[in-house]
């Protein structure tokens, strides 16, 4: 089946490596450039036209992020991360590696820790979405971000917003974890300056924190 | 002893200064507020996406972009590189294109047409041989020193030779480089950029835009950086993309935002040079170093890379070293922290090592034997480090000699290595601010890379005036501040810790003179402390901050602090000391790092926790290229085959054991003022990993990254040998 969109990129000689949206695209839901509103995208999704399919032009998208209602209109192919931070300028989450690799803009979709990178804008309707952003209520750090200030568990910061989610939502889950269980949880996260140490020590008191509390 | 108005207050007298203190802009970071080049949308802001060169070396035959053009929604497509252009390394920018959004200016991108012709290509940097073979060589230096042929052949001498290395390594910023560019009218430029050089962009850009005939004036541009996400070396200038993104928002019309892909981050985006050397050293039966003779090599792709100062630290009575440049098609070197030194360190800390093993000697024992060698400054603090950080790992008990031979498969060892860096404070102008009101201001374009240098500056000034640490507002990010140097080479520190102490003591004595009359005392007996201007002979003559500003009246207190300056508040040359202890599965040749023990002087420390968190962080990167990291080039495509953090590897949270940290301090440090730390620490790993693996298997793995292959295969040729 022609792929309207992607026409050019087969005829291109240069084609560079298989880029993210390629993938993405690929996997499985896409059908003519569009999106096929089945399983992977939530019910919530707004009716798109009789034949199942939505897009490849801009589609009304509906967020719930941080507990506020988001309507935009967009095209399927825009990821959450794109989404968040071109569109609603909610920059906390970043961009680094835009493959899931490195963690740096982990979100929560309904407390689960994931890659906004790799998530479609699309497919987070109907998902509560938690961005750094909406973990700092009224400009208070939340434990985990007060421990990673204490611990210096940052240096230039481009990771520690991430980290932070990443961090949140292993301690959602785990309340009282050991050195051991922090390393091998939280693995999904890169950071280039090598705040690790901090980072562990941060864990382990917002755990007790939270133990306490 | 003679003091001097604006030295360091001596210990005792600090009430912030070499305290533990959290870094001012940590809730910012955690939080997500802080705002980076990265995430700078202004209103229409256009989204730019570059097309790079397939091919390693080519030559454009013909270029098209008007496919690119007329897709809806694209703004502008610049040209970088035209048809009859040579192309030197797969990655190099051919065109870039501004859209509406990203996806737009990706789709435009690939409709660009080239058409290339291949040109033959050489990536290979490991092999000198080849190298000269296909004509890829450059002189890259020599020089000697006494006689090391008659040295050598001593018959008492004992020599050891070698084969170290260490391959290319990108920079890998999380924060990729670029810019945002926004001319808010015809003749005015603002740009944020994710830089290490806040004062130096206005010139960079004006100097790149007027190249492209683009008239503006320097005075005309502001560069804006609040927060970087890491440089490491890579960011000094705003970079031929930088220049782009400003040609492309006065063609478009808008602010336009160019901020580099990952694959390009990593292709295009610096690279620190590769070493590679022969080494041959020589001692004593008793270990005292005679004689050194390296002939080595290394790549910074088609471009200059210097060379690592061999041999390193130690001035051997007899040395010769000899460098060869090796040109290859991949994106230019750039300084990566400690230019030069990682390399240099590798191959003379482990040439020693070897050497220390063929004489049945502790490493520790020879080094200290030999430290006259090193430059008299470091002497004392070299002896001082090999003693603490022995101390620590509790050396004399857990060293073995060459190779571990309790049974099993797991090997464990320790290595040794020491390092240097000069560090003084860069030049820096600072205004420091106090108003009427109590409140205080300093403002400087200085850059802060997450080395803590918000912080620094804020504790000079508090300390100085004695206030809190809130009470103190740092401005910095922006060249329209005084100008500050360049954050680079570990200068930063001392530059603006002594420039704010210098704006700090005058803004202070302006209020002494201000206030003295009230009080009925000469300015000179007056001193601030604990947020009260008071008498040094009659405290109880005092007025609180508030009220001693309150009679400046309408006036405001605004002075310049520069560096260099008068007093001594910093200085040049530091040593430092790392121990790390190893095992190693010779079953599955995987090193695992146990712990690594640091010993750091840098004078006189201004934020203990932002120092040991530079220790902390260096060491983890030295633990990523002694263990991880590589610019792997494919020969034949001459293409890089990990452009993404899935194959480009770093460590993470769990890939290393314990950290312990000792920063020097008091006597013999503190009175050096302040020097920079940024560099030193991240020097020694790779040596002293690489040790510890030999003297864990017995073997020498020659060269880092110490994957399991390379164990695997130094294994297997020590046991034919």
């Amino acid at each position: 089946m022609r792929r309207k969109k992607d026409r050019p990129r087969k005829a291109g000689p240069e084609k560079s490596a298989l880029t993210r949206r390629d993938f993405l695209k690929g996997a499985g839901v896409t059908v003519s450039g569009g999106i096929l509103v089945g399983s992977t995208v939530a019910s919530a999704a707004p009716p798109g036209p009789e034949s199942g399919f939505v897009g490849p032009g801009a589609v009304p998208i509906t967020l719930r992020i941080n507990g506020k209602t988001h309507k935009l209109n967009l095209e399927p192919r825009v990821t959450l991360l794109d989404a968040l931070r071109d569109h609603l300028d909610l920059t906390g989450a970043k961009k680094v590696c835009d493959r899931a690799t490195c963690g740096a803009c982990t979100v929560m979709l309904d407390h689960k820790p994931v890659y906004a990178c790799t998530v479609l804008a699309i497919e987070a309707q109907g998902h509560d979405v938690t961005t750094i952003e909406g973990l700092a209520q009224d400009g208070k750090l939340s434990p985990v971000m007060a421990a990673f200030v204490k611990h210096d568990a940052q240096q230039c910061g481009f990771c520690t917003p991430g980290f932070v989610i990443a961090c949140t939502a292993y301690l959602e889950r785990e309340h009282n974890p050991t050195l051991d269980d922090i390393v091998k949880n939280l693995g999904g996260n890169i950071c280039r300056c090598g705040t690790y140490w901090g980072v562990r020590h941060a864990v382990l008191e917002a755990a007790g924190v939270k133990g306490g509390a | 002893m003679a003091t001097c108005k604006y030295d360091w207050p001596p210990e005792g007298q600090r009430g912030l200064i070499g305290k533990s203190i959290d870094r001012l802009d940590g809730p910012e970071k955690s939080s997500g507020r802080a705002k980076y080049t990265y995430d700078t949308n202004p209103p229409g802001r256009l989204i730019a996406k570059i097309l790079q060169c397939p091919h390693a070396h080519a030559k454009i035959k013909s270029l098209d972009i008007s496919p690119a053009q007329k897709l809806p929604g694209v703004k502008a497509v610049l040209v970088i590189k035209d048809a009859g252009s040579e192309i030197q390394w797969a990655g190099d920018e051919i065109a870039v294109v501004a859209a509406v959004n990203e996806e737009i200016a990706e789709d435009a991108v690939r409709q660009i047409k080239v058409e290339y012709e291949p040109l033959p290509h050489f990536v290979r940097e490991d092999d000198l041989e080849k190298a000269q073979a296909a004509g890829r060589t450059k002189d890259g230096g020599e020089a000697k020193q006494g006689d090391p042929d008659k040295a050598f052949q001593d018959p008492d001498a004992v020599v050891s030779e070698g084969f170290y290395g260490l391959p290319v390594i990108t920079h890998c910023c999380l924060e990729s480089h670029g810019s945002v560019a926004h001319w808010t009218d015809a003749k005015t430029l603002k740009t944020w950029t994710s830089t290490q050089n806040v004062s130096g962009g206005p010139g960079q850009f004006g100097q790149g835009l007027r190249l492209k005939n683009v008239q503006v004036d320097d005075n005309n541009i502001e560069t804006v950086c609040q927060y970087i996400g890491g440089g490491f070396g890579s960011k000094f200038s705003p970079d031929s993309w930088g220049i782009e993104a400003a040609q492309l928002a006065k063609m478009a019309g808008a602010p336009v935002r160019l901020m580099l892909d990952r694959d390009a981050e990593l292709k295009m985006a610096g690279a620190r040079p590769s070493a590679y050397a022969r080494v041959r050293v020589a001692a004593k039966k008793d270990g005292t170093l005679t004689a050194w003779d390296s002939e080595s090599w290394g790549t910074g792709g088609m471009g200059p890379a210097g060379h690592p100062p061999l041999p390193y630290v130690l001035e051997f009575p007899n040395s010769h070293w000899k460098h060869t440049e090796v040109l290859t098609n991949i994106g230019g070197a750039r300084a990566w922290r400690a230019p030069n030194h990682p390399q240099a360190c590798l191959i003379t800390m482990a040439a020693i090592d070897d050497l220390a093993a063929k004489l049945e000697m502790d490493p520790i024992e020879l080094l200290l034997k030999n430290v006259n060698l090193a430059p008299p400054v470091l002497r004392k603090a070299y002896t001082d480090e090999l003693h603490v950080a022995a101390q620590l790992a509790d050396w004399k008990k857990n060293w073995h000699p060459r190779g571990d031979k309790t049974p099993g498969h797991i090997k464990r060892g320790m290595g040794v290595s020491l390092h240097t860096w000069g560090g003084r404070g860069h030049n820096s102008e600072c205004n420091v601010i106090i108003r009427p009101d109590g409140s205080v201001t300093v403002r400087l374009g200085s850059q802060d890379l997450g080395t803590g240098t918000r912080t620094v500056i804020g504790i000079t000034a508090a300390e100085t005036l004695g206030l809190p640490l809130e009470a103190v507002k740092v401005e910095i990010g922006d060249s329209k501040y005084p100008p500050s140097g360049a954050s680079g080479g570990s200068t930063t520190v001392g530059g603006v810790s002594n420039s704010v102490r210098r704006g700090s003591v005058d803004a202070r004595d302006e209020l002494f003179a201000a206030v003295a009359p009230s009080l009925g005392v000469q300015p000179t007996d007056l001193e601030a402390r604990d947020g009260k201007i008071q008498s040094k002979s009659d405290p109880s003559k005092s007025l609180t901050w508030k009220q001693a500003c309150a009679k400046l009246g309408v006036k405001t207190i605004q002075t310049t602090g520069k560096n260099p300056g008068p007093c001594h508040l910093g200085d040049s040359g530091v040593g430092g000391v790392q121990i790390a202890d190893v095992s190693v599965d010779t079953e599955t040749g995987q090193v695992k790092l146990n712990r690594i023990i640091a010993a750091q002087d840098c004078g006189l420390i201004i934020d203990m926790k932002t120092a040991e968190s530079q220790v902390y962080g260096a060491m983890i990167m030295g633990v990523c290229y002694a263990l991880f990291e590589q610019k792997v080039m494919d020969e034949t495509l001459g293409i890089m085959l990990n452009p993404n953090m899935e194959f480009y590897k770093l460590a993470t949270i769990g890939d290393f054991g314990e950290f312990v940290v000792h920063m020097m301090t008091g006597p013999g440090y503190d009175e050096r003022g302040v020097i920079g730390l940024g560099e030193p620490p991240v020097i020694s790993p790779g040596a002293a990993i690489s040790n510890a693996v030999a003297n864990a298997i017995g073997v020498r793995v020659p060269t880092l990254p110490l994957t399991p292959d390379k164990v695997l295969a130094a294994l297997e040729k020590g046991a034919m040998a």
